[in-house]
């Protein structure tokens, strides 16, 4: 059978990731839509550290390794840099977490997009601090567990809207995506890889350790967080949106929240009212 | 050719004659001049670099070491609270060993607020692994920008061009421009071995072990010591080539005198005017003005300095809890010496006061006739 | 006290990473190994497809997983259509 994604390997074995990690997973998909001819900048994030310590890395393409507050402005740099010694093959690919996205990263985020800069701006999102071990971010949900929201009820507040914040920018292309659908997933990065000017790419990156779900449950949070309608899969492209799995019968929230520690002191009062605010937002 | 220029132009000029190819900057008072004649230049086509606006100091800095490690000549500029924000990717850039290089405008740091010079900004990133160079004159920010590109990129290492606020920011004078072809000459095009490449994809900064770090620093701290003699023959070069030479410092009338007034900065011009005003009283005065910061020239320092002589420390600048920086840092090269001057320190004109010849010339005397306060430093005000 | 050699200028600088992190054998983080059934693999690929470890190798039908890095994640176990990729005890096998 032939593959339904590309076959080249640009991510190697033997990287530092987690069982069931898929932001390792995500990073795959990724360069395999972009190719070889691409440079990675990575802030402070989880891929830090499973980008494997020097001499070792496990990316088949150069890497720059960056501060947390300065992913897409690094990117930026690497862009004119390259086009300064003449090389305006390369795509470069800011790689950040939610934490390095939503929070820290937000300012240089929203200048480079501001600017329309020629970079591809990736957030792998896995709400939560999860490198430093499971703090809240501005990417955790409501009802969410974290080091940081220990108590009854978790995370208080709901995660920030960050697509309406990027999508503000008025860049040339957005979407999300999450690597149960690995076709729609590559296609976006291929396609982001055909357009010039700012790119965004928000990819929900299911964690077990932070999540406390299985490792080998990874794809299938994947897939629910799809299909109960908590993640929508879009693309925004010249300010016109579109749908990419349409999911005709929303499956219930809790077939997602169950399989996560993380919201297992969610009453069933707080289930049932994000309940009611999925499908208050998907009938809007 | 002659220009008259503010020492804001002279940098940028001085940048553009490097050919840098990629800045990035913000604006901030008082070094906004020099980023925007950067981008008129682009506008009008006579800087054919790239120009990044960015959103903030963290963020020129972050776009330049993205730059740089593509293998780009880079430049910014910035001043006070806009070096301070800087301050993280300050020592990522010097740790990835990248020649940045950027003209640095001295201003005292809030709060309260201040607009004017003060050297606390740039001395307070003095670990951070950056060269930097003081400046007294326009012509010295434009020809110091130029050598800063040769030196840094032989050391790989970023280097600062500091200059004073206002006194010489948004001073003009007259200024020597080199011909393009003459900088040519002198600084050839920047080819570093290891960029970021697809066709050898390498990741730069990722994790070390702590044994490799320490070896990295050591060897950052070889190739400072390098650049302590690079300095020197960087600017007897450039002396050759344009007919100014420059060392890590620079000794005013210096030989038979008793006493130094040992300034950095602006202040080392009307540091002149206060020893010629007391070499015409008949009185053995000298000015010592220091160049180079880091490295700090210590060996330099010891060879110059003989036995006898005391030195009148002027610093624009204060460490809270110790001393002036540059009186600090003197002590402390000073003392493996076996005959060691003694040193009095002096803070004066913090926050833009200024640091007149009368004042010089009031310090000079104390501390030659022996009335100077030794263990702490002695606060100056602006009489005026 | 172990002390450095005085430095060279030559001495590297950085430390750039050029070496592969396929150095790192990471099966031993394993504790559950999956092993797929021949006879019941339909060669969907799904298993290589969702490995995050890129250590499934595409052959003309049944994948190969590739023991010396696989950390038994189980995602192929998980979403193996056929449900035909077994996961027993490391000690088992």
């Amino acid at each position: 059978m032939k593959p339904s994604i590309a076959e080249e390997e640009l991510m190697s074995p033997g990287h530092l990731a987690c069982q069931g990690c898929s932001a390792t997973i995500s990073m795959r998909y990724a360069l395999k839509g972009l190719g070889r001819e691409t440079a990675v900048v990575l802030p402070a994030c989880c891929w830090t550290v499973l980008a494997g310590p020097a001499p070792r890395s496990a990316l088949g393409v150069p890497v720059l390794h960056t501060a947390f507050a300065s992913a897409a402005a690094a990117a930026c740099g690497v862009k004119a840099g390259l086009l300064a010694r003449g090389d305006s093959r390369t795509q470069v690919m800011a790689w950040a977490g939610d934490g390095g996205t939503f929070d820290i990263g937000l300012q240089a985020l929203s200048g480079a997009a501001d600017r329309d800069e020629d970079i591809l701006y990736v957030c792998y999102d896995n709400e939560a601090y999860m490198n430093t071990g499971i703090q809240r971010s501005g990417g955790t949900p409501q009802g969410a567990w974290t080091m940081t929201t220990p108590g009854q009820g978790g995370s208080r507040r709901p995660k920030k809207d960050l697509d309406a914040i990027v999508l503000a920018h008025h860049i040339p292309y957005f979407a999300t995506a999450t690597p149960a659908y690995a076709e729609d997933m590559v296609r976006k990065f291929q396609k982001a890889r055909s357009i010039k000017g700012f790119r965004f790419i928000h990819v929900l990156s299911p964690c077990p350790p932070g999540w406390k779900s299985e490792p080998a449950d990874s794809i299938k949070l994947s897939r629910l967080a799809v299909q109960t309608g908590l993640f929508r899969l879009y693309e925004v492209e010249g300010g016109r949106s579109r749908l990419n799995v349409p999911v005709a019968k929303r499956k219930p929230v809790g077939e997602y929240l169950r399989l996560q520690g993380r919201f297992r002191a969610m009453t069933p009062q707080e289930e049932a009212r994000l309940q009611r605010r999925v499908d208050e937002a998907w009938s809007a | 050719m002659k220009k008259v220029l503010m020492g804001n132009h002279a940098a940028a000029v001085g940048a553009a004659l490097a050919r840098a190819q990629v800045v990035a900057a913000y604006p901030i008072t008082p070094q906004t001049q020099s980023i925007e004649l950067l981008a008129e230049m682009k506008e009008k086509g006579a800087f054919p670099g790239a120009y990044i606006a960015v959103e903030s100091e963290h963020s020129a800095m972050a776009a330049l070491l993205g730059a740089a490690s593509a293998g780009a000549r880079t430049f910014t500029a910035t001043s006070s609270h806009g070096l301070a924000y800087m301050h993280e990717l300050l020592h990522w850039v010097a740790g990835a060993r990248l020649p940045v290089v950027m003209a640095e405008v001295n201003r005292a740091l809030a709060a309260p607020w201040s607009l004017w010079t003060d050297q606390t900004d740039s001395l307070s990133q003095r670990d951070t692994g950056w060269l930097q160079f003081y400046c007294s004159t326009n012509q010295e920010i434009l020809d110091t920008t130029i050598m800063a590109y040769k030196i840094a990129e032989a050391v790989r290492l970023p280097a600062m061009v500091v200059y004073d606020g206002f006194t010489l920011s948004h001073s003009y004078e007259p200024v020597e421009v080199p011909a393009q072809d003459a900088v040519d000459a002198f600084l050839p095009a920047y080819r570093p071995e290891q960029v970021l490449d697809t066709a050898r994809p390498l990741a730069f900064g990722a994790l070390v072990p702590p044994k490799e770090y320490l070896r990295l620093r050591r060897s950052m701290a070889a190739d400072m010591a390098r650049a302590e003699t690079l300095i020197e023959e960087v600017g007897r070069e450039f002396g050759e080539a344009f007919g100014r030479c420059y060392g890590v410092f620079d000794a005013y009338r210096c030989e038979d005198a008793t006493t130094l007034l040992v300034t950095s900065g602006a202040v080392g011009s009307t540091a002149r005017a206060a020893v010629d005003a007391l070499r015409e009283r008949g009185l053995a005065a000298g000015n010592l003005r220091i160049r180079a910061f880091r490295p700090f020239p210590a060996q330099a320092l010891r060879r110059f300095l003989g036995r006898g002589v005391k030195l009148a420390v002027v610093d624009r600048n204060y460490s809270p809890g110790a001393s002036g920086i540059f009186a600090q840092e003197i002590r402390a090269a000073l003392y493996p010496a076996t005959a060691r001057p003694p040193v009095f320190g002096y803070v004066a004109g913090l926050g833009g006061g200024d640091i007149t010849v009368e004042l010089l010339q009031e310090i000079w005397s104390k501390v030659d006739e022996g009335k100077a306060e030794k263990t702490q430093p002695t606060w100056a005000e602006d009489a005026r | 006290m172990p002390e450095l050699e005085a430095p060279a200028p030559s001495d590297p600088r950085v430390i750039v990473s050029g070496r592969s992190t396929a150095e790192n054998l990471t099966g031993n983080w394993r504790t559950l190994r999956p092993s797929i059934d021949a006879a019941r693999c339909t060669g969907c690929l799904i298993c290589w497809k969702y490995c995050p470890e890129a250590c499934v190798a595409l052959t003309e039908k049944v994948p190969v997983i590739d023991y010396s890095y696989c950390k038994g994640c189980g995602i192929c176990v998980e979403e193996c259509p056929t449900r035909c990729i077994g996961f027993a005890p490391e000690e088992a096998a």
